[in-house]
């Protein structure tokens, strides 16, 4: 599950914003009002790909651990591995599931962003 | 505080045919500064850079006197800077502040890296970013306040203990640390003068002048020079326009080159991955203001959203390193 912030704090803090009253004219409203706008559509997608996206995570963890559990676990058994050095930052099975965890994440959080396009192509701009 | 009053009765002091201050408006920014713009009624126009009353500073962050006197010993060494007109006294009534002057231009990453109007500079602006740094990286820094010296590893150790302190489980953060552990530079043989966040946002880009001012130099510290060269090619602040490393303009040959070509390219893809591996722990640090109820503005809330950009340059960088300082 997606977290800082999950699905539920980013919906909270939206209905916050809608709650405030309108001050017509100002520019700090006016510009978190688009990052409400952003914070809606992020919620959209996420309800829409969020669950096939973690249930993918979860089958690649598998995999790539040996071993089974649910997605919290796994990541935070894969973080650990990674603390400890018990796997390699450059071993390509680890890199292939890092880059499938960060085109799905960035596709909820982000799509336009400029480094999916990047890393697609391959060389990050260079 | 009444700012404008006090700006009003300040006139005189900063410029000697001016009598009053006109047009003083408090300019959007930061919450640890304000910013604000106003015209002397001679038509002189100026900035003010004050500490908020009762605000507290940041432990990295430096005085605006210390700020004020790298400004100064920056265009001394040759780089446009604001000059600085007054760092204000106690009884000038601003309380920890001063007084530049206000330049002309935009530093508005997305109109600089796309605008017709900004079309004439871009293609010399890499190398011009390059030849600015090397002056500032040339101040002698025998006279300059005193400096927090920081490198590679240190930065990463300091990272690495913000991260584990926010409790988030990001293995791609994870990952690049250890990597980027593996191939730290040892620290420059002698410490430079670094600006700290030079990038699209504090640049002050005039449309036929090019860059006419390098800006907030609250993070400017003692360190590696090519920390400078590898924060302003961070994808972050390229504006979708992602194959121009250097700031969404320019390519790394020419900022380089600017230079003066004594900083290998790989020192300062280094440099680039440590700045997206600190953007997105400093975007999890924002979020957590509003995870502890210090700031629940929805804007603290998506910021932590934007974790997953610097993860996903992150990858870019770790899938390709190149012959990183092998």
């Amino acid at each position: 599950m997606i977290s800082h912030p999950t699905a539920a704090e980013l919906a909270e803090a939206v209905a916050a914003f809608d709650a405030e009253a309108v001050l017509p004219g100002d520019a700090r409203q006016a510009f978190l009002a688009r990052v409400a706008d952003n914070a809606r559509a992020t919620l959209a997608r996420e309800a829409e790909q969020g669950a096939t996206l973690e249930a993918e995570a979860v089958d690649r963890l598998s995999a790539l651990l040996g071993a089974v559990g649910d997605f919290a676990m796994l990541n935070a058994r894969l973080c650990e591995a990674l603390r400890e050095g018990a796997l390699d930052p450059l071993d390509p099975a680890l890199l292939a599931h890092l880059r499938a965890t960060a085109i799905g994440q960035i596709a909820i959080d982000q799509p336009s962003y400029g480094g999916l396009a990047a890393l697609r192509d391959g060389g990050n701009g260079g | 505080m009444d700012v404008a009053a006090a700006l009003d009765r300040l006139a005189p002091r900063l410029s000697p045919t001016a009598t009053e201050a006109v047009n003083a408006r408090r300019l959007s920014g930061g919450a640890s500064l304000e910013t604000w713009a106003f015209d002397l009624d001679d038509g002189t126009p100026l900035i003010l850079r004050r500490r908020p009353d009762g605000a507290a500073m940041r432990e990295t962050a430096l005085s605006l006197a210390s700020e004020a006197a790298l400004i100064r010993a920056a265009e001394q060494a040759g780089a446009p800077t604001p000059r600085v007109v007054r760092v204000c006294a106690p009884r000038d009534g601003l309380g920890e502040a001063y007084v530049m002057r206000r330049l002309e231009g935009e530093t508005l990453g997305r109109r600089i890296v796309r605008d017709q109007a900004f079309a004439g500079v871009r293609p010399g602006l890499a190398r011009r970013c390059g030849e600015v740094l090397a002056r500032i990286h040339a101040v002698p820094t025998a006279g300059l306040p005193d400096l927090a010296t920081s490198d590679a590893r240190g930065e990463l150790a300091r990272y690495e203990e913000i991260y584990h302190q926010l409790g988030a489980q990001r293995p791609i953060l994870e990952a690049a640390f250890r990597w980027l552990e593996s191939i730290a530079p040892p620290p420059p043989e002698r410490p430079v003068l670094v600006h700290g966040d030079f990038r699209n946002g504090n640049l002050m880009i005039h449309p036929t002048g090019g860059l006419v001012g390098v800006l907030d130099w609250e993070l400017a510290h003692l360190g590696d020079p090519a920390e400078d060269l590898g924060w302003i090619c961070v994808n972050s602040w390229r504006f979708g326009e992602w194959r121009k490393p250097v700031g969404g303009f320019g390519d790394y040959a020419d900022l380089l080159a600017g230079h003066g070509g004594e900083i290998s390219l790989d020192r300062v893809r280094f440099w680039q991955a440590l700045g997206s591996l600190k953007w997105g722990v400093m975007c999890l640090m924002m979020y957590s203001s509003f995870a502890t109820g210090q700031d629940r503005s929805i804007e603290r809330a998506m910021i932590g959203r934007r974790t997953s950009e610097a993860e996903i340059d992150l990858v870019a960088l770790m899938e390709a390193p190149m012959g990183m300082l092998s």
